[in-house]
């Protein structure tokens, strides 16, 4: 390592400003949206237009997510998760339920499983579709924002199809899935699956090749493997820097070791290898939901809780013949499920990177410590390794390119 | 060339100020980009292809205040952006309107807890309130709608009409 | 790569220092001095053979009512062997203080902020601990169990009117 990697504060910058001890201007963006990217300042320090250090000032959105799970029991507290990331909450639910599952120790039925992985990989299409809108956008590419938001809008058709909602669909509950999928799902998810290759190739169509895009992204915010390491940049910015890390292959959760697919991965770690590289990603996401599909058709109906009555309501047509359903749906609601003492850490590949979901167990039935490990958090430290040295124009850019969710970041 | 040839043979039009006026301004309400959470997800895909807000001259997004005349608060204000939200409002042109979209922005929603504050009319006067975490699209469409005829309504005089609040019985907007 | 060839190379190595060894679920974790914490992470880091490399998680705990209170945790990931750690270390009132691995994990820093933050654990050799999720002249650590939730109470129709005459609605 030749410089050492520092990560700035804003009152680092600001201060040698104020006292007028350097030569260099101190310019505030945001926090009222510097790019499409929700309420995130940076303060740079610009030399003329160029770049020579900046800090990104988080916390504008801080929720106490963390702090207010710990008031909820285990099963509540899954609805807060998918305010965290919040274009892609499937993949917040499943980490927080693996979690518990895995504090719990609980078997999950095939069924289930196959369904949190067709249904992850699609958040994580319509994940990568609002970030090329928007990616687009920022470098004043209008169209393709409106060609990702046309496809968006099928994928969230279908999870209002399986959950009644949009976006927070909170589905995926400890033990399995909230409840069954609807006869029609399969018909919808393989009709959208067939057209969506074709319209991957639209967006290549209007970008890929296109001159005004390679120029403002070709060479622009570069990081070496070894910085991106040292700096914990995971998912597709970790990736396109050459590094083929992938959770779903290195450490894999809910079964992704039985799919076939491909980690792509970049060379130049620039902004136009990340683009590839997300768009590959959502190429290879069809093909796991094309293989999760084909199973959930292989495998017909089937039990999508476990039946373990201790963790998951017993289905509401026994509560009416058992008392002991009804003893265990009482309990469930009222009181909540006790797992045992100890803490366990499970991580997924998220569409932003490494999720990881730290929960601390105090034997009781609300969790002691929930702690998630954002990957928009902490990608966003490389901020200003990148782009030092930069225009103030390639910022805006790599922000994109870093692909933060805000709400992320701050939880 | 003209209005002439849309309107045909319709000859003298006569209305009153205020009602020119006021068609103008909600026909071209420009809204401040302002996306504070994943509301603002929903918020993008009302203008986006599908829903396409832009039907009701309302796809222009500011990304400066002083040049919008609509504040969307899409999404929870912490205790940390409530006062650049306060700013950004002050620095809004006069006349000017508040829609609270989404739980979290009319109440303080999901997140009752230290970081978030309990509803954003504690900081801005809100116009219009939409419910749901987050509401569809179709939902903050109506209530722009609803916006739009309340802007209808107003004096060219006199001040602006009382935000509807919430604790006021549901006004039936015609 | 499996628990136990890392457990015994970390006895080989700062086997003094270790606290407790924990083997929960398949999950290795250590519990270890300051000063072990330090050494074991830089141990894990620079071994050839083992390459922990990559910093993935760091966070804070709050045990009320526990000698130590605090215990800050780090889980390092080695990319090769696709194997994790867990590292844990202790520290206590009045002035909770654990050596900062930001120095051997630039990654560190923000995570170790924000702990700082939340919870008011303070990192020894952090080059600029300060405040990153809450603003800067904010009072208390929310994380920490003795700090409320800060919760207001919900208006329903039979209280809304007590409610709405307190509550500070704004102006023009
Ligand atoms: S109302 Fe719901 S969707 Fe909207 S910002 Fe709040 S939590 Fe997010």
């Amino acid at each position: 390592m030749t410089e050492p990697i520092t990560v700035p504060t804003p009152q680092q910058i600001i201060e040698p400003a104020i006292s007028g001890r350097t030569e260099t201007m101190v310019l505030n963006m945001g926090p009222h949206h510097p790019s499409t990217h929700g309420v995130l300042r940076l303060v740079l320090e610009l030399d003329g237009e160029v770049v020579v250090n900046l800090a990104p000032d988080v916390g504008y959105l801080h929720t106490g997510i963390e702090k207010t799970m710990e008031s909820k029991t285990y099963q509540k507290a899954v609805v807060l998760t998918d305010r965290m990331d919040y274009l892609a909450p499937l993949s917040n639910n499943l980490c927080y339920a693996l979690a518990v599952e895995k504090l719990l120790e609980v078997e999950i039925p095939e069924r289930a499983q196959i369904a949190r992985v067709l249904l992850t990989e699609l958040q994580r299409i319509s994940s990568h579709l609002v970030w090329l809108g928007t990616h687009a956008l920022d470098l004043a590419a209008m169209s393709v924002f409106l060609y990702a938001f046309r496809e968006r809008e099928q994928i969230l058709d279908i999870f209002e199809l399986v959950s009644g909602a949009r976006m927070m669909t909170s589905y995926f509950r400890i033990g399995g899935l909230a409840y069954d999928l609807p006869a029609d799902f399969l018909p919808t998810v393989e009709q959208f699956l067939a057209i969506m290759p074709s319209r991957i190739d639209e967006y290549e169509d209007l970008l890929t090749a296109n001159p005004l895009w390679l120029e403002r992204t070709v060479g622009v915010g570069v990081i070496d493997a070894q910085a991106a390491i040292a700096l914990g940049l995971t998912g597709a910015n970790l990736r396109a820097t050459g590094v083929a890390y992938d959770v779903r292959k290195a450490m894999p959760y809910s079964g992704y070791e039985t799919y076939s697919f491909e980690i792509p991965i970049g060379k130049n770690g620039d902004i136009y290898d990340r683009y590839r590289v997300r768009i590959a990603e959502m190429r290879q996401s069809v093909k796991i939901a094309q293989q999760a599909a084909e199973r959930l058709r292989e495998l017909g109906p089937g039990p999508v809780v476990t039946p373990n009555r201790k963790v998951a309501p017993p289905p509401k047509r026994e509560i009416t013949e058992s008392m002991e359903s009804l003893i265990h749906h009482f309990k469930l609601w009222t009181e909540g499920f006790k797992p045992p003492r100890g803490d366990a850490y499970v991580s997924i590949e998220s569409p932003r990177g490494i999720l990881g979901c730290y929960v601390v167990s105090d034997g009781s039935p609300k969790p002691w410590r929930v702690h998630f490990r954002a990957p928009s958090f902490i990608n966003l430290q490389s901020l200003a390794h990148m782009a030092k040295g930069r225009l103030v124009a390639d910022l805006v850019a790599l922000i994109a390119s870093l692909d933060p969710v805000l709400g992320e970041v701050d939880r | 060339m003209g209005i002439e040839e849309k309107a045909g043979n319709l000859g003298i039009v006569t209305t009153t100020l205020e009602t020119v006026v006021n068609w103008g301004r909600t026909n071209a309400m420009w809204p401040l980009l302002f996306g504070l959470a994943c509301c603002a997800i929903e918020m993008m895909g009302a203008q986006a292809s599908n829903y396409d807000l832009s039907r009701f001259g309302m796809e222009l997004n500011r990304a400066s205040p002083r040049q919008a005349d609509l504040m969307i608060v899409a999404g929870r204000v912490s205790r940390k952006m409530a006062p650049v939200v306060r700013r950004l409002y002050d620095q809004m042109p006069e006349p000017k309107w508040v829609i609270a979209m989404g739980d979290c922005a009319a109440c303080g929603g999901i997140f009752n807890n230290y970081a978030i504050v309990q509803g954003v009319d504690e900081v801005v006067p809100v116009d219009v309130y939409v419910a749901g975490c987050p509401p569809r699209p179709e939902a903050l469409i109506d209530g722009i709608m609803m916006l739009h005829q309340k802007v209808m309504r107003e004096k060219i005089s006199g001040k602006k009409e009382a935000p509807i609040r919430l604790d006021q019985p549901l006004v039936q907007v015609k | 790569m499996d628990n136990q060839t890392v457990l015994a190379a970390l006895r080989d190595t700062v086997g003094r220092e270790i606290r407790a060894v924990s083997e929960f679920r398949g999950d290795l974790s250590v519990t270890l001095t300051p000063a072990g914490y330090l050494a074991a992470a830089q141990f894990l880091r620079d071994d050839p053979e083992l390459a922990y490399v990559f910093l993935e998680n760091l966070c804070g705990v709050d045990y009320l009512g526990r000698k130590p209170r605090f215990e800050v945790v780090a889980h390092l990931t080695s990319l090769r062997h696709r194997h994790r750690v867990c590292l844990k270390v202790g520290c206590d009132e009045p002035d909770p203080t654990v050596p900062s691995l930001t120095p051997l994990f630039p990654t560190a820093n923000y995570q170790e902020r924000e702990t700082f933050d939340l919870l008011g654990i303070k990192f020894a050799g952090h080059p600029s601990l300060t405040r990153i999720l809450l603003p800067d002249d904010w009072v208390g650590h929310p994380l920490r169990k003795d700090h409320p939730l800060g919760d207001e109470e919900v208006a329903f129709t039979f209280n809304q009117e007590r409610i709405y005459a307190r509550k500070p609605f704004a102006r023009e």
